[in-house]
C-alpha cells in the first residue's frame, strides 16, 4: 500500500487496483469543525479532477475532487452520518470513498507523503 | 425559577463576574424572552369568540380532525413578544453593518414614503391594467434607468433576488445557445466570484469548472484563455470581485470568451462600486443582475425582499423572460404576456415568476434613483470606494491586508488573520466586535484568502462613524496579535455568549416540540 497527496489536499491510499480517498489532516484543520459530508454513490464514474464529494464546515463548503480517474466502489456512509470523524481521524476512519482505478499508473503523477508534508509548510 | 423550562435553547450562562442574578432572568431593559409556545398555551385563546354555530362540513375528509396546537396569546402578549425580540436584533437602522459584498447601506425614508402611497401599496397583480398604469409606468421607467446605467440592450425586471437573477441570465444564455443548435456543457467560474455563481450554473444544468485567481487577486487571464473551447457555454465573473478588486482585464476576458462562442455573465452584486462610472455593456458583458436591494438601497437582510433585475446584451435580449411592462404609442402601459407577446417577443425562454416581480422594491429603487439623479449616483460609487479605502489604509498597519499593495480597493476592503497569536483567528475578532456594538464583517469569505475578513462600509457612513469602528477593530486586532485569550470568551456583553455553531449545524433542532411531561415537571 502506498499513500499519495494532491495539491487540493486529498489523500489517496492505493492497494492494487483500488484506491481510498479522503482529505488531509491539514485540510481538516483549515476547514475547522466539519458539519456535513456528502459522499458519492457506488457505480459513479469519475474523471481525474472531477467533483466527487462535498464537505462543509462551520466556515466554508468545499468540493472534494477525484485525484485519479475510476469508478466508485463505495462511499463512506460513516462520515455522512457523523462528519466529526473527518476532524478526529482525517487520514483513517474519515475516508470519503473508494475507487476502482481506471489506470493504476496514474497515481505516480501525485505527491508522495514526504513531499506533501514539506509542501504544506510553504503555504 | 427558570424562564425556559424546556431547556433546549442555547443556555444563558450565569454571570461569571459574580453580578447579582435577577429573578426573571431579565437584565434591566434587556428582557429574557421565551418562545411563543412557552408564553401561551395551546389550549388557551387570547380572543373571545362566540360559540361556532352547527354547520355541515363542505370539505369532507380534508377537514381538520385534531386541534392545530398554536399558542393562544392576547394581542399585547404577541406585540410585546416580537417587539422584545426586535430589541435583541441588530439592524442597519441601529448602526454600521460592514458585511462585505452585501452593500448594507441606509434605506432612505423617502423611498418608504413613496412605496406606501396607496396607488402603489394597495394594488393587486390581477386588477385591470388600466387601473394600475402608474405602477406599470414605474416598472417601465426603472427598466430604462437600469438600461441607461448599464449600457445594455434589454432587461428582465421580474427576478426576485440576486441568485434568481443569475438563474434568469443563465437560462437566457442556454436559450440563445439552443436556438443556434449549440450544445455546450461547461460554465467557468473564477475563484474570485460570488459563492452563488457555481450553484446557479449547476442548477441551470451546467458542469462547473474553477478558474484560479492570480497573485493580485484577479482572474488569471491566461488560465481562462487556455480553458476556453467549444464546450464552454459561459463564464460567470464578479466585477468588482469578492476581493473588492476591479478586474482590469474585463474587456480582454469578454473578447476572448466571445471569440470562443461563449457568453459572459457578470454578477452585479458589487455594482455599487461602479454605478454611474462604468457601463457593463461597454465591457462586453452579456448578462448581469442588479441587486436593487444593494445598489439601489431597498431594504434587505430581514428588512424586505430582494429584487434582482437582469440586464441583457443585444444577443441575449430576445430570449428574456415574460412578462414585462411595455409602453405603447398611445402613452398607455401594458404587461406583455404569453398571449400578447406575438411578434414583439416570440423567443422568450419562459417566465421566472407568476406576476410582475417585486413591485414594492421597484418603487423604492426608482425613488432612490430619481432623488439622487445621474450625478448623485456617480457620487454614491465614489464615496463608497473612498470609504472602503479609508478603512483599508486605517487598518493595514494592524491587520494583514493581502492585496493592499496592488493599489486602491473598490467598495470593500479585505484583511486576514495572519499574525494573530495564541490560536486566535478571525472568528474571535468578529465575536469581540459584537461586544463593541458592531455587526461583524463577512468572515472566511472569499476562500482565496485564509481567515478572510471582508469589510464593506458603503457610502452612507460618516467619517466619525467609521473612525469609531476602526478604533474598535484596531484595539481588538492588537489584542489578537498579543494572543489575549480572553477574546476566546467574546462576546461577553451580548444576550447570549458564544454559541456552539458546530453543534447547531450538526444537530439542528428545527421544530418546536412540547417538552415531555417528566421534563417539564423538573
Amino acid at each position: 500500500m502506498s499513500l499519495y497527496f494532491t495539491r487540493e489536499h486529498e489523500w489517496v491510499r492505493v492497494d492494487g487496483e483500488t484506491a481510498t480517498v479522503g482529505i488531509s489532516n491539514h485540510a481538516q484543520e483549515a476547514l475547522g469543525d466539519i458539519v456535513f459530508a456528502e459522499v458519492p454513490e457506488a457505480g459513479r464514474k469519475l474523471n481525474k479532477g472531477q467533483e466527487a464529494a462535498v464537505v462543509e464546515s462551520v466556515k466554508a463548503a468545499s468540493d472534494v475532487y477525484a485525484p485519479v480517474a475510476g469508478e466508485v466502489v463505495e462511499g463512506n456512509k460513516a462520515v455522512a452520518d457523523d462528519p466529526s470523524l473527518i476532524n478526529s481521524d482525517p487520514e483513517g476512519e474519515g475516508w470519503f470513498f473508494r475507487l476502482k482505478l481506471d489506470n493504476p499508473g496514474e497515481v505516480e503523477g501525485l505527491m508522495d507523503e514526504a513531499s506533501y508534508r514539506d509542501w504544506i509548510k510553504t503555504l | 425559577m427558570t424562564v425556559n423550562p424546556s431547556g433546549w435553547r442555547p443556555s444563558a450562562p450565569a454571570n461569571e463576574q459574580g453580578e447579582a442574578q435577577t429573578v426573571t432572568g431579565n437584565r434591566a431593559l434587556m428582557l429574557e424572552e421565551p418562545l411563543l409556545f412557552e408564553i401561551g398555551k395551546t389550549d388557551q385563546t387570547g380572543v373571545d369568540f362566540a360559540e361556532m354555530p352547527e354547520r355541515s362540513s363542505r370539505i369532507g375528509s380534508l377537514e381538520r380532525s385534531k386541534p392545530i396546537d398554536l399558542a393562544g396569546l392576547s394581542e399585547p402578549e404577541a406585540v410585546r413578544h416580537y417587539t422584545r425580540l426586535s430589541r435583541q436584533n441588530y439592524a442597519i437602522d441601529l448602526g454600521l453593518f460592514p458585511l462585505g459584498s452585501c452593500t448594507m447601506k441606509h434605506n432612505p425614508r423617502l423611498n418608504e414614503k413613496v412605496a406606501r402611497l396607496p396607488g402603489f401599496a394597495d394594488v393587486h397583480p390581477l386588477q385591470p391594467q388600466e387601473t394600475v398604469q402608474g405602477a406599470l409606468q414605474v416598472i417601465n421607467e426603472l427598466a430604462f434607468w437600469l438600461l441607461d446605467l448599464t449600457g445594455m440592450h434589454g432587461v428582465a425586471m421580474s427576478p426576485k433576488a440576486g441568485a434568481h437573477g443569475e438563474l434568469c441570465g443563465l437560462l437566457c444564455i442556454r436559450a440563445a445557445l439552443e436556438a443556434r443548435g449549440d450544445k455546450r456543457e461547461v460554465v467557468l467560474v473564477p475563484e474570485s466570484a460570488h459563492g452563488t455563481n457555481p450553484a446557479t450554473a449547476a442548477f441551470a444544468g451546467y458542469r462547473v469548472e474553477n478558474i484560479p485567481a492570480n497573485a493580485a487577486g484577479r482572474v488569471d487571464l491566461d488560465a481562462l484563455k487556455a480553458r476556453l473551447g467549444p464546450d464552454v457555454a459561459a463564464v460567470m465573473i464578479t466585477n468588482p470581485n469578492t476581493c473588492g478588486l476591479f478586474e482590469p482585464d474585463m474587456k480582454a476576458i469578454s473578447d476572448a470568451v466571445h471569440a470562443a462562442g461563449a457568453f459572459v455573465y457578470c454578477d452585479g452584486a458589487n455594482f455599487n462600486a461602479i454605478v454611474g462610472k462604468v457601463r457593463p455593456g461597454d465591457l462586453g458583458i452579456d448578462a448581469m443582475h442588479i441587486n436593487l436591494h444593494k445598489t439601489f438601497s431597498t431594504p434587505h437582510g430581514g428588512g424586505g425582499p430582494g429584487s434582482g433585475p437582469v440586464v441583457l446584451s443585444e444577443a441575449l435580449a430576445p430570449y428574456g423572460p415574460l412578462p414585462f411592462a411595455a409602453k405603447y404609442p398611445d402613452g398607455s402601459y401594458k404587461m406583455v404576456e404569453e398571449e400578447n407577446a406575438g411578434d414583439e417577443h416570440p423567443n422568450a425562454f419562459g417566465r421566472m415568476v407568476a406576476f410582475h416581480g417585486q413591485t414594492g422594491m421597484f418603487t423604492r429603487a426608482l425613488a432612490y434613483i430619481l432623488s439622487h439623479g445621474a450625478d448623485g449616483l456617480k457620487q454614491v460609487a465614489e464615496d463608497a470606494v473612498l470609504n472602503a479605502n479609508y478603512v483599508l489604509r486605517s487598518l493595514e498597519d494592524v491587520l494583514d491586508a493581502p492585496f493592499a499593495e496592488s493599489g486602491p480597493c473598490m467598495h470593500e476592503a479585505i484583511f486576514s488573520d495572519k499574525g494573530f497569536a495564541g490560536g486566535l483567528s478571525t472568528i474571535d475578532l468578529a465575536k469581540a466586535l459584537i461586544d463593541e456594538g458592531f455587526h461583524p464583517m463577512t468572515m472566511y469569505f472569499p476562500l482565496v484568502v485564509h481567515g478572510a475578513m471582508l469589510i464593506e462600509p458603503t457610502e452612507t457612513e460618516s467619517k466619525a462613524g467609521l473612525d469609531q469602528f476602526i478604533a474598535a477593530v484596531r484595539a481588538i486586532a492588537e489584542r489578537a496579535k498579543a494572543g489575549d485569550q480572553s477574546l476566546k470568551g467574546a462576546p461577553v456583553h451580548a444576550p447570549r455568549r458564544r454559541l456552539d455553531e458546530t453543534l447547531a449545524a450538526r444537530k439542528p433542532i428545527l421544530t418546536y416540540r412540547e417538552p415531555e411531561p417528566a421534563q417539564a415537571a423538573e
